[in-house]
């Protein structure tokens, strides 16, 4: 089990946060202009790397607040944070 | 002290394990192995042995080396192959969060070392010593998970989660079998157990080397080499926070002996004890072609049995590099996992059994329930009366009863459990026009409006009533089960995407609840009980009045989920109970259930998200085109209607079925008796007091153009006809007409 530094409450166990994938995947400013296939990337495509990730992690059972990190995915060791 | 083992009374000395006593009694043979049948005996003294294992009450599998003799132990042997019992075990177990700056795993001389030079808090702990030095003597580290989250068992009885800062590995070495023929017997035994054991008469003691017990390493992802001196993987590389110590690193141990598998009948050339595996297997393995460790236990099942290959598997690497006439190194090695050793499922659940299993949620009305004899199911962590059945009713005669009650006279039903969030801040109508897919901008104060949410990619994910208390106030449903789920998706995009927007959001489930009157009495009902106008003209549909209803300050809301003339009261949970009971008390009326509420909506073609939708199905395939905004610039999931996919003619729309008799929920719809293409199936099934008949609700492809169609549900004949069944001109939802 991770143990995830929360930028707000510190370290805690990973059973207390959600998942949220990706990091940096806005939300497009207008949709209406994309593409049937550019939407589908923004709704589906997202990359799936072996070593640093960035990726977004929300502290359900504790301060509900949603933040960034960089996480190895083969170590599993979290570099940065982000608020 | 006395204790049986297969039936014999035997005696036992203090702090003996059962299998130290079985083998100073003489035992030498006692158990058989799983496959062969063939006589063993208690061939190690450790968390490794393959043959003593034995039934003790309701535990099985239990290594006979790790049970001390208590007076009395019955111990049965079992042969490799445990038996569960029936019964929940009476045994009661616990667990332990603990946070240390060092762990140490091992009491032996250089475990004591480590725990005496380490500072800060620190946990010592070894499996099978008692020494009172040991922070947690008797416990068995079994798993080592991401960031040193160590699991540990204490006497079998109890798990300790430990989350340290630095762990040091002190786990020694396990001594290796060698093979020979009939190397299996009762009698034969490892050196170390046999001296052990005090070298008891008529034991064979053999040895082939050591091996270091790298199983924790090497689950906490650490490298592995060969090491030809003591011919056995040791530990290699660097794992931040996890150090090796003693004889685990391979110092101290003897030189190996060449190894060579001797002539002979190869087939009683035993590899692995637990699984009857020999040389023989090993050998057919590599002649299939298998060249790597993993492969040949795969083939070989070696390594597979409940001691998990701590005394097979680098013998079996050695067995394999000789046949294969490579280095040892080149065949790999397998990779470790949790747990170290067995793990009951019940020592895991600890206390999280039964009751406790699951948190249960209840409504502050439901004593009354419990009073009253409803039948309960349960709708996530909720109890929800189901039905209240009258003396003798089954289910069916109680649902008919109940649904006549609220299309003829007066029910009330407790609709606590769903979901409320109270949404709160100058840019609420805002945020509300992005999340739902209709508009807020127009609703006035004091009233309220039916509401969809999608995903982005445009499937239903939810849906409820949005009342606008405030001008910069709303109260959200949701379903039931959905709740939190809502607010975490609502929080999202507040935080990630539209931080400008200055809205809050809280759960207000638990502070209200919610009791609602239904049926074409309910307003003389309810008229009784408050001063709150509550004709038509006064109190519309879809309006919000703020007053007291039984002296209990209430927001009663015109809203309904049955097509019928209905007011859903809100109060304080604190008061609930008192309303329910004064709503009760008032005059005859009909308590119901969720699955008449289930029957009332779906006779009116109301869909329950999460029933009648699975995730890929859009509003417009539910026939609520009519709530999507065309006006609206962008809300989520908007884009993914103009999709191929999600635009496309042949997708399955939500339809009514007529079903000659009942048919199941979830079965297949095709268009003809023996054809297998499926067109959909039955997402909601009942029988209808009001029709007089059984009825479904369906998802079916092109549903809306098959309208007068008949097909076949689940090998029943059913026409399809459109989803509102009932009351199709919407007149009773005023009580006119009564």
């Amino acid at each position: 089990m991770l143990l995830i530094p929360c930028p707000w409450c510190g370290e805690r166990d990973e059973i207390e946060f959600s998942y949220g994938g990706e990091a940096g995947v806005p939300y497009p400013s207008d949709p209406a202009e994309l593409s049937d296939e550019a939407w589908a990337r923004f709704l589906f495509v997202r990359a799936n790397p072996r070593g640093a990730f960035h990726e977004r992690w929300v502290h359900t059972h504790g301060c509900r607040r949603w933040f960034d990190l960089t996480r190895d995915t083969v170590t599993h060791e979290i570099h940065v944070r982000e608020r | 002290m006395r204790f049986t083992f297969a039936s014999a009374e035997l005696a036992a000395r203090d702090g003996e394990t059962l299998a130290a006593a079985l083998v100073r009694n003489g035992v030498r043979g006692g158990f058989t192995s799983l496959y062969r049948g063939r006589p063993r005996g208690v061939y190690t003294a450790g968390e490794e042995e393959p043959n003593a294992l034995v039934q003790i009450g309701s535990e099985t599998m239990v290594r006979a080396t790790l049970v001390e003799v208590t007076d009395g132990l019955v111990a049965e042997p079992v042969a490799g192959k445990g038996r569960l019992e029936r019964r929940t075990t009476p045994t009661r177990f616990d667990a332990m969060n603990a946070h240390c700056d060092v762990l140490v795993v091992g009491g032996g001389a250089s475990g004591r070392a480590a725990a005496a030079r380490a500072s800060g808090r620190v946990i010592w702990l070894d499996g099978r010593r008692s020494d009172p030095d040991l922070t947690l003597p008797r416990t068995w580290a079994v798993g080592i998970y991401d960031d040193n989250y160590v699991l540990a068992v204490e006497r079998g009885r109890r798990v300790w989660r430990i989350r340290a800062q630095h762990v040091i590995l002190a786990t020694g070495a396990i001594e290796r079998p060698t093979v020979f023929e009939d190397n299996d017997r009762p009698g034969v035994m490892l050196a170390g157990a046999a001296s052990a054991y005090g070298h008891p008469e008529g034991v064979v003691a053999v040895s082939g080397g050591w091996s270091p017990r790298v199983h924790l390493w090497s689950q906490a992802r650490g490298g592995l080499r060969w090491d030809d001196r003591i011919g056995a993987p040791v530990p290699s590389g660097d794992l931040r926070g996890v150090e090796c110590v003693g004889s685990l690193t391979g110092e101290g141990l003897p030189d190996a002996a060449p190894f060579a598998i001797p002539d002979g009948d190869e087939e009683i050339m035993f590899v692995d004890l637990e699984r009857d595996a020999t040389v023989a297997d090993v050998r057919r393995s590599v002649g299939a072609g298998l060249r790597s460790l993993e492969h040949i236990k795969r083939f070989t099942t070696i390594g597979t049995g409940s001691e998990q290959g701590k005394l097979a598997n680098v013998l079996a690497l050695r067995v394999a590099a000789e046949l294969l006439g490579v280095h040892p190194g080149e065949l790999g090695s397998t990779t470790f996992r949790p747990p170290y050793l067995p793990v009951s499922f019940a020592l895991l659940a600890g206390r999280h059994r039964g009751e406790l299993f699951d948190p249960v949620r209840v409504t502050p009305i439901h004593p009354w329930h419990v009073d009253r004899g409803a039948v309960f199911e349960n709708v996530a962590q909720w109890k929800r009366p189901r039905y209240y059945p009258e003396e003798n009713e089954t289910m069916e005669s109680a649902v008919l009863r109940e649904c006549a009650a609220a299309r003829e006279g007066v029910a009330m039903m407790d609709a606590t459990t769903l979901g409320k969030i109270d949404v709160q801040g100058p840019d609420a109508v805002e945020f509300l026009n992005r999340i739902y897919t209709n508009a807020y901008d127009s609703l006035a104060v004091g009233m309220c409006r039916y509401g969809v949410m999608c995903k982005n990619d445009g499937m239903v994910f939810d849906d409820g009533v949005v009342m606008r208390v405030g001008e910069h106030r709303f109260v959200c449903t949701t379903t039931t089960g959905n709740a939190a789920a809502v607010l975490a998706w609502m929080e999202e995009w507040l935080q990630t995407e539209w931080p400008e927007l200055r809205v809050r959001l809280t759960s207000v489930t638990e502070q209200w609840s919610t009791v609602a009157v239904v049926g074409p009495g309910a307003r003389g009902h309810l008229a009784q009980l408050t001063e709150i106008a509550l004709d038509s003209d006064a109190f519309p549909f879809m309006a919000i009045r703020e007053g007291e209803v039984a002296g209990i300050p209430a927001r009663v809301c015109r809203v309904s989920f049955s097509g019928e003339l209905a007011f859903e009261l809100n109060v304080d949970g604190r008061q609930a109970l008192a309303l329910w009971q004064a709503v009760y008390g008032a005059g005859p009326i009909t308590p119901y259930g969720t699955e008449t509420m289930h029957v009332l909506r779906a006779e009116k073609g109301y869909p329950i998200i999460g029933q009648d939708t699975d995730g890929t199905v859009t509003p417009h395939d539910l026939g609520l085109g009519w709530i999507v905004s065309k006006k609206k610039p962008d809300f989520v999931g908007k884009r993914s209607f103009a999709r191929t996919d999600t635009a496309r003619g042949d997708r399955r729309h939500l339809v009514g079925l007529l079903p000659a008799e009942l048919v199941a929920e979830g079965a297949q719809i095709v268009a003809r008796p023996g054809e297998h293409r499926m067109l959909g199936h039955v997402t909601s099934s009942y029988r209808s007091a009001a029709l007089g008949r059984p009825f479904a609700l369906a998802l079916v492809q092109r549903g809306r153009e098959r309208i007068g169609e008949t097909v076949v549900a689940g090998g029943v004949a059913a026409e399809i006809v459109a989803p509102v069944l009932f009351d199709l001109e919407g007149a009773r939802r005023d009580g006119v007409g009564v």
